[in-house]
């Protein structure tokens, strides 16, 4: 329930022991304090994948520095084009690019891209199998902006768009493996990006990234965590909590949201009787939780039970991001907290 | 400008491009019928004046690329197509039935020599900068066509597109308007009222010109004038045409966005269409 805007905050005036988050302080990075990061993986790895590549150009819509865009952009401003904040031409301008044989790698904020451009990504390059890669920042809860900035229903559009693949990748190794596999992808894809100093969590399970797969990173009696995006990490931080309690989760891995890997799946929810729990950075009306219950419910598989971690079927508030991501339930204590609950520990 | 000889005169290609469209919207007793007609001028010229194709290699890399926004407008431009042999004449019968590479709205994939889909409305002129850029970038010398209507300037996109192609500069794309005055819901000052338009165009940096879009002679020397204007901008030709240009009795119809023809009506429209034949 948002907040009423008649109602003074409750901390003016009161003392309080905990520390009171700025929204401005939290929104370029999802990091945690310790995390090791590496600086605008995307950005970095375009610009050196160019290098290699005449056909990669840039454009962006008034947002190359806030998509880590502003890499490529210095490594080759011959190849980069500023569309200005103008989605439609934005896509439009992408598809004429990718017809004339070139590889534009277009990028803006994920709700500009889904709920504004969304005719001219469909039919302007999807319809045609066109070669745009579409890289959109601030997915799902990443930003402390409110509902204007939080592209909480992005994969449910995207999802029922015919030919478009869909990457929500978790970490900054991940983002620099998936350029070059998504490049040599033909056709359009639309990535889920984090941006500025993004965490370094995959290197440690040996996790390759392979396009259309989904990768078991870790393995586990009680529970099977399924998930994408930054909601993996969490998952990890959550499994390495419940350790401590005797609970022993799987993590399952999902950067490719479209084409679902569903037979790696199936398979793992087919394994033992664990809970089955699917998080995602998305609401948990048409994402990654409802396209794997579909799955099961196709394929005749019933886990013992099925749980769904994702934001709600709401406008979110503004906030700082730790705040928020701990008041809608995808920090690792609420992610524990959930799996302990279903586990009646 | 095209392979295709210059024997036959620009009059008589666009009698026959209403008369193969008059024969396509006979298959399906209806359609857009009256915008194919208004827009059959230009089309003639554009074609077989101002355009460099190989009707047999429609995706020659050195062709000018001749968009169509107005998907709908499909039946006009297979018209030319047609002329063009770029299709071949028997397809026509096909026009709209299944398995046909003639579909109502105009579709990229379907059809040779179809550049866009265009069927979601103003699409064309952003993907026409977008090609324009791409052109530049290959050091091409290839034009950029892109024929799109004035109900379509109701489409925020579009205005997004001329913005940024007076502001790259892009003097190798022009813009064609057809301005028939007519949309779905009724005449299209009536449902938005766009003009002054010319004006408009040139504050966002274009060389414009507005013609008469059904005086062969006066489009001829705007098409000219569009290539051969030599300031860094992008060119358009706003063209004012009348709905189902040619037949008189079409013309008189005063809703006419989708026309309902009576079976005899054909017939009657194809010979008076015939009846203007040059020598």
């Amino acid at each position: 329930m948002r907040r009423s805007k008649y109602i003074r905050p409750a901390h003016l005036g009161a003392s309080s022991d905990k520390p009171r988050l700025t929204t401005s302080a939290m929104i370029a990075s999802i990091a945690g304090p310790d995390q090791p990061t590496r600086p605008a993986p995307f950005g970095n790895a375009l610009a050196a994948l160019a290098q290699k590549d005449d056909r990669i150009v840039g454009m962006s819509a008034d947002l190359a520095k806030y998509t880590d865009l502003h890499v490529f952009r210095a490594a080759h401003p011959d190849r980069f084009y500023q569309m200005g904040m103008a989605e439609q031409l934005l896509m439009m301008s992408a598809a004429g690019m990718a017809r004339e044989g070139f590889q534009p790698w277009v990028t803006t904020y994920a709700v500009f891209a889904s709920r504004r451009a969304y005719d001219f990504i469909c039919l302007a390059i999807a319809e045609e199998m066109l070669d745009v890669k579409i890289v959109c920042a601030l997915p799902g809860l990443t930003t402390g902006y409110g509902p204007s900035h939080q592209a909480t229903e992005d994969l449910a559009m995207f999802r029922g768009m015919p030919n478009l693949t869909i990457i929500d990748p978790c970490d900054a190794s991940e983002i620099e493996q998936a350029v070059p596999a998504i490049a040599a992808h033909r056709g359009p894809v639309y990535m889920r990006l984090l941006r500025g100093n993004v965490p370094l969590v995959l290197e440690e399970y040996g996790y390759k990234f392979e396009l259309g797969q989904a990768k078991l990173l870790r393995d586990g009696r009680d529970t099977l965590i399924i998930s994408s995006g930054l909601m993996t990490m969490r998952a990890l931080e959550a499994a390495k909590q419940l350790r401590k309690d005797g609970v022993d989760a799987a993590v399952l891995h999902v950067p490719t949201i479209k084409p679902l890997d569903e037979p790696t799946i199936v398979a793992e929810c087919q394994k033992g009787e664990r809970l089955v729990v699917v998080a995602e950075n998305h609401t948990v009306i048409g994402g990654l939780g409802e396209a794997v219950a579909g799955t099961l419910m196709r394929e005749g598989v019933r886990p013992s039970a099925f749980r769904q971690i994702g934001l709600p079927d709401a406008f979110l508030e503004a906030g700082a991001l730790p705040t928020l991501h701990d008041q809608y339930g995808l920090s690792t204590l609420r992610v524990t907290e959930a799996v302990k609950a279903w586990l009646s520990i | 400008m095209s392979q295709i000889g210059h024997n036959i005169s620009l009059t008589e290609r666009a009698r026959r491009i209403r008369r193969h469209a008059l024969r396509m919207g006979e298959v399906q007793g209806q359609g857009y019928i009256a915008q194919a007609l208004g827009v059959a001028d230009v089309l003639a010229v554009s074609y077989f004046h101002a355009t460099n194709y190989r009707p047999d290699d429609p995706e020659w890399e050195g062709r000018d690329r001749f968009l169509l926004s107005i998907g709908h407008y499909a039946i006009a431009l297979y018209a030319a197509l047609i002329e063009a042999k770029i299709i071949p004449e028997d397809e026509l019968e096909t026009y709209g039935t299944d398995d046909s590479r003639l579909p109502m709205s105009g579709m990229a994939a379907y059809t040779p020599g179809m550049e866009i889909t265009g069927g979601s409305l103003g699409h064309g002129l952003g993907i026409a900068v977008g090609m324009a850029l791409a052109l530049k970038r290959k050091k091409s010398s290839s034009f950029i066509y892109n024929l799109f209507s004035d109900g379509e300037l109701d489409e925020g996109s579009t205005w997004e597109a001329a913005m940024s192609a007076g502001s790259y500069k892009l003097d190798n794309l022009i813009g064609i308007v057809d301005v028939n005055q007519m949309q779905a819901d009724g005449p299209s000052i009536g449902v938005l009222n766009f003009e002054p338009l010319a004006p408009k165009f040139d504050a966002f940096g274009w060389f414009v010109q507005r013609v008469d879009g059904n005086d062969i002679d006066a489009l001829v020397k705007a098409f000219d004038a569009a290539r051969q204007y030599e300031e860094a901008k992008p060119r358009i030709i706003i063209c004012d045409t009348k709905m189902a240009k040619g037949v008189p009795f079409l013309e008189a119809r005063d809703r006419n966005h989708f026309l309902r023809v009576e079976p005899h009506e054909w017939a009657d429209a194809l010979k008076i269409i015939d009846g203007g034949v040059e020598a």
